[in-house]
C-alpha cells in the first residue's frame, strides 16, 4: 500500500493532492522551484525539496531529478498532477524502472493517446465517433489544401502532439491554411518536438463536453458523467460546469457509453477524461483523451461525491473500484471559474505582486488556490492562480451563487479575469445555457466593444 | 535614439529583427513568452535597429530595454 507520495507538480493541484493524502494518512513530499519557495503547497507538505531555478526545464520538467528526490525521500509513488510531466510516457517509464508507482495510466496507453492522430485511429476502431478529417499526418501545405478541398472549410488545423490550445488554428481558405500550416508546424516542433499536423472539420455551434472515467486494474470501468467546458478564451477553458444543461439524458447515456468503451478498448487504468465535441443536434465526436487528472475535476466531485484523487490512489494500490455505474448519481449543479492573472480585455498575462487576496467563504463555495496575500506571481508558469467552485441545487442557483461569490473576491496588485467571468455569468445567453465554444467571441468581446 | 522596452516580465522567445534592419512603427520586433503565452512587442518608432540589448532565451523584467532604434 502507498504510504508516501511525491507530488511532481506545483500550485493548487499540489495542494489538492496533498489534502487527499492527508485524509488517507499518506505522507507527502513537495518539490519546488526557486520561484515557488513560499508557495502554500510547499508549507503543507510533510517534506519539501528544491528542484532548481524557476524555468520549467530546470525545475518541474526535470524528471531525473524528481525521481532521485523520490528515491532519497523513500516515497512509494509519484502523483503527477496535470501539465508538466503528467502525460510524458518516458517519465512514466523512468518511474517504473526506478521501482516507483506512477499514479496514472501505463506508459503505453499514454504514448498512444499523446499522438492525436493515433488516438483518432484507435477510437474509430473502437466504434467511438470521430470528427471527419485526415487519418494520417498531412506532410505539406499542398497536401493539406488538397484534403481541405475534399472536407470543406472551415477546418481545424491541429498539431498531433499539441495541447493547451497550442499548435491549433481554425482556417477558412486555402491561403489561410497555407500560412497556418507552416507557422503551426514550426510552433509544434518548438513546443512539442513533433510538427505533425492533421485536419478536422470545424464543427459550428459545437460544445466542448467531456466525460470523466475511472478504470481499475481489474477491468472495471465507470464514468462520472460529464463536464461542459465550452466557455474558453485562446482555446483554454475559463468556466466549466457539471452537468451540462444542453444534453438530454439519452445523449448523456450514449456519451458515457462511448467514454467507457474508449477506456475499455484501450485497457485504460486510473482516472481519465474523454473529451468530445457535441454538435447542435446532440451528436458527439471524440476529440482527445486526457490521461491525467483535469483542472476542472472538482465540479465532478461536487455532483457525485467521489474524491477523484482518492480513487486514483486506490487504483494505484491495485484495489477494485468500490462502486459500480449503477451506484453513481448526480446531485445538484456545480460550476468552476478559473481565476487567471491576466487582463480581462486583452487576455494578456499580468504577473506581479498580489497585495490582497481575500476570497468569500460559504458551505457551497470551494477554493483551490495557488497563491496568498502578499505573494509574487511570476511569469514562469500558467496564469491560473485560483479556482472558485460553487454548488447549487440547480443551475440557476449555482449561477447566482457564483456571481455573488465572484463579486466578493478581492484580489489586488495584479489584474485578473474576474471582471470577465462576472460579465459572462451575468449574461442572459449564459443564463439561458447558450454556451458554445464561440461564446467569448460572440457574446463577451462584443459586450466589451459596446461599453 | 529610442529604446523598445518590455511591457511585462518574461522570457525572450524570439527576436524577429537583426542589427541594421529597418523597422516600421508598430512592427513586431521581439516576441516575449510570459505565463505560457507569446506576447509580440512592437516598435513604437520607425528607424533602424542600432543595437539588440537582449538575446533569445534571456529573462527580462517589465521596463527592461530590448533594443535600440536609431530614428
Amino acid at each position: 500500500m502507498i504510504k508516501k507520495v511525491l507530488i511532481a507538480n506545483r500550485g493548487e493541484i499540489a495542494s489538492r493532492v496533498i489534502r487527499t493524502c492527508k485524509k488517507l494518512g499518506i505522507k507527502t513530499v513537495a518539490v519546488y522551484s526557486e520561484a515557488d519557495q513560499h508557495a502554500p503547497y510547499v508549507k503543507i507538505a510533510d517534506e519539501s525539496y528544491l528542484l532548481g531555478p524557476p524555468r520549467v526545464n530546470e525545475s518541474y520538467l526535470k524528471g531525473d531529478k524528481i525521481i532521485s528526490i523520490a528515491k532519497a525521500a523513500k516515497v512509494d509513488a509519484i502523483h503527477p498532477g496535470y501539465g508538466f510531466l503528467s502525460e510524458d510516457y518516458e517519465f512514466v517509464r523512468a518511474c517504473e524502472a526506478a521501482g516507483l508507482i506512477f499514479i496514472g495510466p501505463s506508459s503505453e496507453i499514454m504514448k498512444q493517446m499523446a499522438s492525436k492522430i493515433e488516438a483518432r485511429k484507435t477510437m474509430e476502431q473502437a466504434g467511438v465517433p470521430i470528427i471527419p478529417g485526415t487519418k494520417e499526418a498531412v506532410i505539406s501545405s499542398d497536401e493539406a489544401i488538397e484534403v481541405a478541398q475534399k472536407i470543406g472549410y472551415p477546418l481545424m488545423l491541429k498539431a498531433s502532439a499539441g495541447g493547451g490550445g497550442i499548435g491549433m488554428q481554425i482556417v477558412h481558405s486555402d491561403k489561410e491554411l497555407e500560412q497556418a500550416f507552416s507557422s503551426n508546424t514550426k510552433r509544434a516542433e518548438a513546443f512539442f518536438g513533433d510538427g505533425s499536423m492533421f485536419l478536422e472539420k470545424k464543427l459550428t455551434n459545437a460544445r466542448h463536453i467531456e466525460v470523466q472515467v475511472l478504470a481499475d486494474e481489474h477491468g472495471n470501468v465507470v464514468h462520472l458523467f460529464e463536464r461542459e467546458c465550452s466557455i474558453q478564451r485562446r482555446n483554454q477553458k475559463v468556466i466549466e460546469e457539471a452537468p451540462s444543461s444542453f444534453i438530454s439524458s439519452d445523449v448523456r447515456r450514449s456519451m458515457g457509453e462511448s467514454a467507457v468503451k474508449a477506456a475499455k478498448t484501450l485497457g485504460y487504468t486510473s482516472a481519465g477524461t474523454v473529451e468530445f465535441l457535441v454538435d447542435q443536434h446532440g451528436k458527439h465526436y471524440f476529440l482527445e483523451m486526457n490521461t491525467r487528472i483535469q483542472v476542472e475535476h472538482p465540479i465532478t466531485e461536487e455532483i457525485t461525491g467521489v474524491d477523484i484523487v482518492e480513487e486514483q490512489i486506490n487504483i494505484a494500490n491495485n484495489l477494485q473500484l468500490a462502486f459500480t455505474q449503477a451506484d453513481l448519481r448526480m446531485e445538484g449543479h456545480a460550476i468552476e471559474a478559473r481565476i487567471y492573472a491576466e487582463d480581462p480585455k486583452t487576455f494578456f498575462p499580468s504577473p506581479g505582486h498580489i497585495t490582497t487576496f481575500d476570497l468569500p467563504e460559504a458551505g457551497y463555495i470551494r477554493h483551490e488556490t495557488t497563491v496568498t496575500s502578499n505573494y509574487q506571481v511570476t511569469p514562469f508558469y500558467d496564469p491560473m492562480i485560483s479556482k472558485l467552485i460553487v454548488k447549487g441545487a440547480n443551475r440557476k442557483e449555482a449561477i447566482s451563487r457564483l456571481s455573488d461569490a465572484l463579486s466578493k473576491c478581492k484580489i489586488e496588485g495584479i489584474k485578473t479575469n474576474i471582471p470577465m467571468v462576472i460579465d459572462i455569468v451575468n449574461n442572459q445567453e449564459f443564463k439561458n445555457g447558450n454556451t458554445t465554444t464561440a461564446f467569448v467571441d460572440e457574446h463577451y468581446l462584443p459586450m466589451l466593444a459596446k461599453n | 535614439m529610442k529604446e523598445v522596452k518590455a511591457n511585462m516580465a518574461g522570457n525572450v522567445w524570439k527576436i524577429t529583427v537583426s542589427e541594421g534592419d529597418k523597422v516600421d512603427e508598430d512592427q513586431d520586433v521581439v516576441i516575449l513568452e510570459s505565463m505560457k503565452m507569446e506576447i509580440p512587442i512592437a516598435s513604437e518608432y520607425e528607424g533602424s535597429v542600432k543595437e539588440l540589448k537582449v538575446a533569445e532565451g534571456d529573462f527580462v523584467n517589465e521596463g527592461d530595454p530590448l533594443l535600440v532604434i536609431d530614428e
